[in-house]
Order: structure tokens, then C-alpha cells, then sequence
């Protein structure tokens, strides 16, 4: 009976992918065609596209050779790392403390996905007001803090320079990013864990299991496609996100912040290179390439089992 | 899919825990707290910020308790025309949203139930370009709309936003289809139904959850995306992100209009996470648990 549907009317098929795939076509793949296309080209803004230069994989050889690209990977680097690896175990660590349903907990969930929910331009004014070396709040409370207690002002609860300081400029913008998306981490988690069939941990109580091999023996083991999973969904939007920075920054002071996706916007649009700018973002997009089809091989929506 | 979002209470408890229950308890409540506090205390900050006059705000002691305005507001909207912004960010959202729902309704409805040639293809397709960062596009993105020769920034957004969209809510919307049961279809057709009148009369109804979900996601892209609006607005099609951070200068940022332009901007979204808590968790976790 199904075969009705499926077999012969083989056009109808195609009838209701079309809409989607029309605006698919026109708003990703022909652009993305074309950035690989302009990749190869020098073509500066304002400047008619017949003046272009093709450089062939020249543009290539300039980017490995630019010294302002491997400054950029090494902060887009330095920054996902530390945002995965603190959102991560926090986020972990929360959902395994807080995995026991308590009363209220649906307000809690609700009040953990605001971040998520806000628009990245507005955590980053939020953040760069809170970081504001006059008036931010958290140079007030570490001042008052330190006042209060003087050896502590040897720990640093002085007021701090945050997004002037180019030492401390990435640190403070890995905080916001965690305060944004922990939550993100903590939500699936808990989703996963709370999946999880209870008679699992039950026979590991009987069987004499303490907390530490009920977590890492039992529980994590079995949440871990979903752990990875996350991981790579992460990745993927951590290389992807320039609005916070762009906000809270712009990439600086120097280049301290100063992200790949936010080094092709600058190179786009501030040195109004567009060629040179798809080259670089070629090589995001092949970076991202790499960890999309690794997420796609854990996580397939077509595939008919379902797994965790 | 959904019953992620609310999962069961009834966690059975070992007999052996009982005893320490209490004391946990207030634990779990202390942390929850704590937790909470930190992820509202900044957002509280910039609606208390919105409501000060600039003098308060410039004052080097945080003032908790001050006497509120709406100067910035009446500032915004009176002086610097945010009307015009608010209502073309409307306009995207909704008009993204729209498009959005009926491709994505569609062809995740072509790509569960349907067989065809190239359906592999198209669905890996799909999925991958869902990692595309917008600052990849940008650059083609600003090289090509001069040469389509659309002259409102606006349509272009609504194009873009919905292609960002897509692949996330294809993918959703195909997990809600499958728990539909074919029966359904397989009656209307015995009835005489085309394919057309089962996704509109029969599959869409049914698969109101998943739209629902695949609503707040695809509007929260739209509403909140900055770089391609930035690149492809002028100062008539401007949307609210663009609007604000023209406000945030190097120096001597008036923090007052600033605040209240975030506000307004983070207030759609504040109230569909009040309302649809539940659908925004189911979609949040859809991609990586499956229920």
C-alpha cells in the first residue's frame, strides 16, 4: 500500500523538494561555489569584477605564507579549546549533579536556555558593559572584594583592563562564551542522561557500583555518542561565531581576539580584499568540513536506528 | 521526539539513598540557585542599565536602587527612528519563518516518506551545508546581490536566513514525520487523496510539534543574525543587531541607548523561552539525542 506513495509518481517527489532546494541553491550553494571560485582571484572592493586577477593556487601560497593568518588560527585555536574543554566538563558535571528531577526544575531548565536564546550581539554589549574598566560591575566587585579582604588583592581582585588588556582581552571573551553556552552542553547532556534506561544504574547499585563507577563506568560510557555529538556541534559553531567578538572587541587590542571568521570579515570588508578573504575562508570551511562530516557519521537523521 | 524535553519524574530511588534525600535536596537547590543567578544577573543588568539616566550610569559606584526612566526608550525611538528598524526585523523574522516552514515541511516530508533518484545526495548535501559560517558567505554574498540586482536588502535576508535555516529544520521536521504513523497516509490515499492534500490536510496538522519547534529556531537565526544584515541593509533596511552596534563606538558609548536597544532586541526571544521552554529543549536536543 505505502508503494503508492513511494514508487511510481516519481515527480511528486521532486515537486516537494523543490522549494526547499531552489532557496538552498540560490542563498548557499552558489554563493559557496562562488567564495571557492573567488578564492583563486585578487579582486579588491569597489573595483569591477572584470579587473580581476586570477592567481590560481598563488592566493594559497600567500595565505600560508601570511603571518597575520597563522596569528588568527592560533587565537581561533586557543579559544576553542579552552571554551570545549571548560563547557564540556562543566556542563557534564552539572547535568550528573543536578540529573535527579527536583520540583521546579522545568523553571530552572527555562531560566538556563535564556542565554542561548539571546542574540549574540546583545551578550556582547551585555558583556562588554559588565567588563567596562570604569563603570563595569565586575571591576566594582572585585575592587570591593579586595577592599575587603587585602590579601586577596594579591590574587588579582584589583580592577582589571579585561578587553583592553591583550593579555587577559581572549580570557574574557572565553567567559562570556561559556556563560552563553554551557547551558547548551548541560541541557543535551541531561536529556541524554535522563534517557537513559533506569534499570541500568539500578543493577549497577545492586551490584555494589560507588558514584565514581556509576559516572565513569556506566553513565558517561553510555551517553557517549551523544557526548560526542555535542563536541562536534560545538566545534563547528565556535568556528562559526564572530558576533560576540566583533561586539565586545572587533579583534582587538592588536590582534589578541581576532578569530579566523572575524579575520575574513576584516579582510573582507575593513582591507576590502574580497579575493584574499575567500581564500582564507575556504580554509574555514574546509577546516569545518572535516568536523561536519565526522558529526554526520555519528548522527544521521536518515538512518533507521536509532542509537545513543 | 518531545518527551526528551519532559522526561519522566518518577527516577526510581534506591532504597539506600533514601535517608540522605533531604539534605541533597537543598544542595540541588542551592546549586540551581547559584546557577540561575548567574545566568540572569547580566541580562537584569542591562534592563536596570536601559532604565538610568546616562549621570547614574557614569557614576563609578553601581547604583542598585535608582529612580527608573524611560528616557533612553523614548530617546531611541523618538530621535534615532528605531520604529523603522524594530519593524524591519519583524519583517525578516517572520518573513524567513514563513519561508522557512513551508520548504523545510516539504522537503522533509519528500525526504522520510518518498524514494527517488538523487534523495541521498540531496539529503547529505543539506545536512552539510548546515555548517556554513556567515562570514564565509558574506564575501560572495555582497559580490553577488550587485549583480542579482535586488535592491532590498530585506529579501535578501529573507533568502539567506532561510537557506541557513533549512538544514536544521529539514532535519528536524524528519524526525517528527517518522513518529507519524503511515497508516494515516495510507488510508487518505485509499480514500482517493493526492500527495498534495496529505502534507496540507493530514501531515501538517499533525506534525504541528515539529513546526512549532522548527518556528522558534528558525525565527531566533533571522531575528538575531548581525553579519549578513550588516553587509546587506542600508540605513532604511537595517535590522535591530545592525542598528545597535552602530551604537557601540570605541569611545564614549552612550551605555543608556545602547542597554535600552539590546532590551527591546532581547525581549522576543526572553518570551517565546517563557513560553515554549519545552519545544526550544526538544529542539536543542533533537540533533544529538534521539528519544
Amino acid at each position: 500500500m505505502l508503494n503508492a506513495l513511494k514508487k511510481p509518481r516519481n515527480y511528486v517527489a521532486y515537486v516537494f523538494m523543490f522549494p526547499a532546494m531552489a532557496v538552498l541553491i540560490l542563498g548557499l550553494i552558489i554563493p559557496l561555489y562562488n567564495a571557492v571560485e573567488l578564492s583563486f582571484y585578487d579582486w579588491s572592493m569597489g573595483t569591477p569584477w572584470e579587473t580581476r586577477e586570477y592567481l590560481g593556487f598563488d592566493a594559497y601560497v600567500r595565505m600560508f605564507n601570511d603571518e597575520a593568518v597563522y596569528q588568527s588560527v592560533s587565537v581561533t585555536l586557543r579559544y576553542t579549546f579552552w571554551v570545549l574543554v571548560t563547557e564540556m566538563v562543566l556542563g557534564t558535571a552539572l547535568a550528573l549533579l543536578l540529573e535527579k528531577p527536583v520540583r521546579g526544575a522545568a523553571v530552572f531548565r527555562t531560566i538556563f536556555i535564556l542565554p542561548l536564546m539571546v542574540s549574540p550581539v546583545a551578550v556582547g554589549l551585555i558583556w562588554r558593559y559588565l567588563y567596562d574598566a570604569r563603570i563595569g560591575l565586575i571591576n566594582y566587585f572585585l575592587e570591593s572584594i579586595g577592599e575587603a579582604i587585602p590579601f586577596l588583592q594579591y590574587l588579582g581582585f584589583t580592577r582589571q583592563l579585561w578587553l583592553a588588556d591583550p593579555d587577559m582581552a581572549l580570557t574574557s571573551i572565553i567567559i562570556t562564551d561559556i556563560w552563553q553556552w554551557t547551558p547548551f552542553i548541560f541541557i543535551i547532556i541531561l536529556a541524554g542522561l535522563q534517557n537513559l534506561p533506569a534499570e541500568v544504574t539500578e543493577a549497577a547499585i545492586i551490584d555494589g557500583a560507588n558514584w565514581y563507577q556509576l559516572i565513569f563506568r556506566v553513565k558517561l560510557p553510555m551517553i557517549r555518542t551523544i557526548i560526542m555529538v555535542t563536541l562536534l556541534l560545538r566545534i563547528i559553531d565556535v568556528f562559526r561565531a564572530l558576533e560576540v567578538i566583533y561586539t565586545m572587541t572587533f579583534g582587538g587590542p592588536g590582534l589578541s581576539t581576532e578569530v579566523l571568521s572575524l579575520h575574513i570579515y576584516k579582510t573582507a570588508f575593513t582591507a576590502q580584499q574580497l579575493g584574499y578573504a575567500s581564500t582564507i575562508a575556504t580554509l574555514l570551511m574546509a577546516i569545518i568540513l572535516v568536523f561536519t562530516i565526522l558529526a554526520l557519521i555519528y548522527q544521521n537523521p536518515l538512518k533507521e536506528t536509532a542509537e545513543y | 521526539m518531545s518527551e526528551i524535553a519532559a522526561p519522566s519524574s518518577q527516577v526510581i530511588q534506591p532504597a539506600r539513598s533514601r535517608p540522605r534525600v533531604k539534605s541533597s535536596t537543598v544542595l540541588y537547590y542551592v546549586v540551581l540557585v547559584g546557577l540561575s543567578l548567574i545566568v540572569l544577573v547580566p541580562i537584569l543588568v542591562m534592563f536596570m542599565t536601559s532604565l538610568k539616566y546616562q549621570v547614574d550610569i557614569l557614576s563609578s559606584t553601581p547604583e542598585f536602587i535608582f529612580t527608573p526612566t524611560l528616557t533612553n526608550y523614548d530617546t531611541i525611538f523618538t530621535q534615532y527612528n528605531f520604529s523603522r528598524y524594530l519593524w524591519n526585523s519583524i519583517l525578516v523574522g517572520l518573513g524567513a519563518t514563513l519561508l522557512t516552514l513551508l520548504s523545510a515541511g516539504m522537503a522533509a516530508y519528500g525526504l522520510a516518506r518518498m524514494r527517488f533518484y538523487g534523495r541521498g545526495l540531496m539529503a547529505q548535501t543539506t545536512l552539510i551545508v548546515r555548517a556554513v559560517p556567515p562570514a564565509v558567505l558574506a564575501v560572495p554574498i555582497f559580490a553577488l546581490w550587485g549583480l542579482w540586482g535586488i535592491d532590498d536588502g530585506r529579501v535578501g535576508l529573507v533568502l539567506f536566513y532561510t537557506a541557513l535555516n533549512l538544514p536544521f529544520v529539514i532535519w528536524l521536521l524528519i524526525g517528527f514525520i517518522k513518529q507519524i504513523p503511515v497508516e494515516m497516509e495510507e488510508a487518505a490515499i485509499v480514500d482517493g487523496a493526492n500527495p498534495f492534500q496529505i502534507f496540507f490536510l493530514i501531515m501538517l496538522p499533525l506534525m504541528r510539534g515539529g513546526i512549532a519547534v522548527g518556528a522558534i529556531f528558525a525565527f531566533r537565526i533571522a531575528w538575531n543574525e548581525f553579519i549578513l544584515a550588516l553587509i546587506l541593509t542600508d540605513r532604511f533596511t537595517r535590522t535591530l543587531p545592525v542598528q545597535t552596534t552602530l551604537f557601540l563606538t570605541e569611545q564614549g558609548v552612550e551605555w543608556g541607548l545602547v542597554t535600552a536597544m539590546g532590551s527591546i532586541l532581547v525581549i522576543p526571544p526572553l518570551i517565546i523561552t517563557f513560553i515554549a521552554a519545552r519545544q526550544i529543549i526538544a529542539g536543542l536536543t533533537a540533533g544529538a539525542v534521539k528519544g
